[in-house]
C-alpha cells in the first residue's frame, strides 16, 4: 500500500518525522565513501604503478637515458647481496624493540594517568610533547644530548669528562667500540618520541571501557591481575593494535630520525633498510629503478606484517 | 523489584562513590600515582628542557663542556632565527655602536651588532611558519572530516569489498616517502601542482587519511549502533542521526586523529624538502638547515624548533578536555 503523508497512514520508518527528501543508505554510503577513495586513488595509483614498473628497470634519475627493462634483474641482485638481508634484520631488530617498549611503555603510561586527579589533564599534554616535535629536530637534540663531550646523557650518568665515557652515536663505551650501542641509542629516542602515541589510543580505549563491568568484578572478588586480563585488555585490544599496526609500518620506514643522528653509522650499524633505500635513491648514483624495487620489497614485508596484525584484529572484534 | 531509575539522581554520577574508592587507603593510592606521573612527565620532558634552555644559550653556552645548567640567557638564538643578517665593516660597526648608545638600535639589531653584523631584513622563516599554519590547519580539517565520514560508512553499512577497500586506504600509507617522491614530483610538475599550497594540502590529505579512516573506524565501531537505530526509530534519518547522535559520541575520536594529523602534517620533512622549494616551502626543512658561520647555529636552531612546538601544544591542550573523556559514557556496547 503506497503511504501518503500526512493522512495518518504510518509510512516506512526510514522516513518519518521528515518533509523534506532525504538520502538512501546507499547514497550516504557512497557519498561518505568515495571522495575519501577518489582522493587516495588519484594521488596515489600514478606513483604507486610507475614505481613498480620502475622497478623493473635500471633507471637512473641523473641520466637523461629513457628507462631500459631489466625484468627482475634489481629484485635478483638484492635478494642476493648479504648487505641487503643484513639492513633488513638490523630494521627488523629496531622495530621489534621500538615498538615493542612503546606498547608497553605507552600501556604503562595510560594506566598511569587513567584516573583523573588534580592537574591530570596537564601533565598528560606534557607527556605527548615528545612525539609533536619534528622528527628532524628531535634527532638533532638528541645527537646534542648524545654529544660525549657537551651533551647532557653523559653528564647525567655522571660521565661528564671530555671525550670519555658513553659515546652512545659512535658506539663507543670509554674509547672501547661496542657494537650495539648505536642502535639502543636511535631505539631509545623512537621510543621517547611514540610511546605518547600508544598511550593517547589506549587512554581513549581504556575511558571507553564501562565501569559497571569493574563494579562487577569487584563483587565476584576478582583480582586485580584477573581484572586486567579479563576486562581491561580485552577492551583495549582493538586500539592498541591499531596503535601497534602504525608504529610497526613507521618503524619499517623509519628514515628521518636514525639519518638525522648516525646517517646509519657507524659503520652500517644503524644502516635500517629505509635509510639505505634513501641512499640508493638519492646519493651516489641515483639508482631509481634499483630504489624502487627495493622499495617493493619493503611494501611487501609491511603488507605480510599488516595483514598479520588484522587478522588477529579481527579475530579479537570477533570475539568481542 | 524495585526501579533503579525511579529513585536516583537527575545528574549523571560523575564521582565514584565506591567504598573502595574514597577508602584512605585509594586516596592515598591516587595521590600516589598523581606523583608519579608528575615525574614521568618531568622525565619525558628533559629533552624538550634541553631544547628549551638551548633556545636562550648563547653559541658558546651550548658547546660548553660541562654542559651547564645556569647560564646568562640571550635572546641571540631568536635574532639569529627571525633575521637575516650581513657581516658589517669596522667603521659601519663603530657608526652603528653610536647608535646603539644613543638607544636608537633595537633589541635584534644590538644582538646582531655584538656579533658584528647587521639585520638586513627579516628570515624567511616567518614566512614558512604561516606557510605551515596553512597547509597544515587546511589538511588537517580535511583528512579528519573525510576521514570521518568514511569511518563511519565502513563502520556502520557493508559495503562491497569493505576488508579490501580498508586494505587499500591502509596501504597508501605503507610505500617509502623516498620513492614516492621521484614519481609525485614528475606528476606535480605535470600539474603545476609543484611548490603550491594546494598541492601540498592535497599530499597532506592523503597522507594522513588512511590513519584518519583507520583510526576514526576503530572509535566509531566502539559506538554501540542501538543508539542510532533507537534515533531512526524516533524519526531521525540517517543524517540527523550521524550529526546528532553519532558524532557527540565520537568526539574523543575526533579530538585524538585531529592532534595526529595535525602533528604529522606539521612536522613532515621528506615531501616538504623534495616538492617545495620557495613559495609554499613549511617551517621544518628551514629550521634543520639553520647554519651559520661557525657551523650548525644551535641556539637558533633551537628557538626555532621551540617556537614551531608551541602552537601544537597548545592545540592539544585545548582539546584536553574532548582527549581524555571517555567514549561512551558506561553505554551498553553492542
Amino acid at each position: 500500500m503506497p503511504s501518503t503523508r500526512g493522512q495518518g497512514n504510518p509510512p516506512p520508518a526510514s522516513s518519518v518525522g521528515s518533509a523534506r527528501p532525504h538520502l538512501s543508505d546507499r547514497a550516504i554510503q557512497n557519498l561518505f565513501i568515495w571522495p575519501t577513495l577518489l582522493l587516495l586513488i588519484a594521488v596515489n595509483l600514478f606513483p604507486l604503478l610507475y614505481s613498480l614498473y620502475l622497478s623493473f628497470t635500471n633507471f637512473l634519475a641523473v641520466q637523461n637515458k629513457p628507462p631500459k627493462w631489466v625484468g627482475l634483474a634489481n629484485f635478483a641482485t638484492i635478494l642476493a647481496s648479504p648487505e641487503m638481508w643484513r639492513y633488513f634484520a638490523t630494521t627488523g631488530r629496531y622495530a621489534l624493540i621500538t615498538v615493542g617498549l612503546q606498547t608497553v611503555i605507552g600501556f604503562g603510561l595510560a594506566m598511569l594517568v587513567r584516573r583523573k586527579f588534580f592537574g591530570s589533564g596537564l601533565i598528560t599534554t606534557l607527556i605527548l610533547v615528545p612525539m609533536m616535535i619534528s622528527p628532524v629536530v628531535v634527532g638533532m637534540f638528541w645527537k646534542m644530548i648524545y654529544n660525549p663531550n657537551f651533551g647532557f646523557f653523559n653528564f647525567l650518568l655522571g660521565a661528564g669528562d671530555a671525550g670519555k665515557g658513553l659515546d652512545m652515536l659512535a658506539s663507543k663505551w670509554f674509547g672501547a667500540s661496542t657494537p650495539g650501542l648505536a642502535l639502543i641509542a636511535v631505539a631509545i629516542v623512537d621510543v621517547w618520541m611514540w610511546s605518547p602515541f600508544v598511550m593517547l589510543l589506549v587512554l581513549s580505549g581504556l575511558n571507553a571501557i564501562p565501569e559497571y563491568l569493574y563494579e562487577a568484578a569487584a563483587i565476584d572478588r576478582a583480582s586485580p591481575w584477573f581484572q586486567f586480563r579479563r576486562i581491561t585488555l580485552p577492551q583495549v585490544a582493538p586500539l592498541l593494535l591499531i596503535a601497534v599496526l602504525f608504529r610497526t609500518i613507521e618503524a619499517f620506514k623509519s628514515f628521518d630520525l636514525v639519518m638525522g643522528m648516525t646517517g646509519g653509522g657507524p659503520g652500517d650499524q644503524t644502516e635500517l633498510i629505509a635509510i639505505n633505500l634513501y641512499r640508493q635513491a638519492f646519493q651516489g648514483t641515483f639508482k631509481t629503478g634499483f630504489s624502487s624495487a627495493l622499495a617493493y620489497i619493503i611494501l611487501i614485508l609491511i603488507i605480510a606484517a599488516s595483514n598479520l596484525y588484522i587478522k588477529y584484529l579481527n579475530q579479537i572484534k570477533g570475539e568481542a | 523489584m524495585a526501579r533503579f531509575e525511579k529513585r536516583g539522581p537527575r545528574s549523571p554520577i560523575t564521582q565514584s562513590i565506591r567504598v573502595d574508592k574514597v577508602h584512605p587507603r585509594a586516596r592515598v593510592l591516587r595521590r600516589l600515582i598523581a606523583i608519579l606521573s608528575l615525574l614521568v612527565a618531568l622525565i619525558m620532558l628533559l629533552p624538550v628542557f634541553v631544547m628549551g634552555i638551548s633556545a636562550f644559550k648563547t653559541r658558546a653556552d651550548v658547546m660548553s663542556s660541562p654542559p651547564k645548567i645556569l647560564f646568562r640567557p640571550t635572546l641571540e638564538g631568536f635574532m639569529l632565527l627571525f633575521t637575516d643578517r650581513a657581516v658589517v665593516s669596522q667603521a659601519r660597526q663603530e657608526e652603528l655602536q653610536q647608535e646603539a648608545r644613543a638607544g636608537k638600535l633595537t633589541l635584534f639589531a644590538r644582538l646582531a651588532l655584538e656579533a658584528g653584523m647587521e639585520i638586513t631584513g627579516p628570515s624567511a622563516y616567518v614566512f614558512r611558519l604561516w606557510n605551515s599554519v596553512i597547509i597544515a590547519g587546511i589538511s588537517t580539517v580535511a583528512s579528519v572530516v573525510l576521514g570521518l565520514f568514511a569511518a563511519y560508512a565502513f563502520s556502520r553499512f557493508k559495503v562491497p569489498g569493505k576488508d579490501d577497500l580498508l586494505f587499500f586506504i591502509l596501504s597508501t600509507r605503507m610505500l617509502p616517502a623516498v620513492v614516492v617522491t621521484i614519481p609525485l614530483f614528475l606528476m606535480y610538475r605535470q600539474l603545476g601542482l609543484h611548490d603550491k599550497h594546494l598541492g601540498m594540502i592535497i599530499l597532506y590529505t592523503v597522507f594522513n587519511l588512511s590513519f584518519s579512516v583507520w583510526l576514526l573506524k576503530g572509535f566509531i565501531d566502539e559506538i554501540p549502533k542501538e543508539y542510532e537505530e533507537a534515533a531512526l526509530v524516533d524519526g531521525y534519518t540517517r543524517l540527523q542521526a550521524f550529526f546528532r547522535v553519532v558524532l557527540p559520541q565520537a568526539a574523543s575520536g575526533v579530538a585524538a586523529t585531529t592532534v595526529f594529523c595535525l602533528i604529522f602534517a606539521w612536522n613532515e620533512y621528506a615531501f616538504a624538502l623534495m616538492l617545495t622549494s620557495q613559495r609554499a616551502r613549511t617551517a621544518p626543512p628551514s629550521i634543520a638547515t639553520m647554519m651559520g658561520r661557525g657551523g650548525i647555529e644551535w641556539s637558533a636552531i633551537a628557538a626555532g624548533s621551540l617556537g614551531f612546538l608551541i602552537p601544537v601544544v597548545i592545540v592539544t591542550f585545548a582539546l584536553r578536555k574532548y582527549l581524555l573523556r571517555g567514549i561512551t559514557f558506561g553505554a551498553i556496547r553492542g
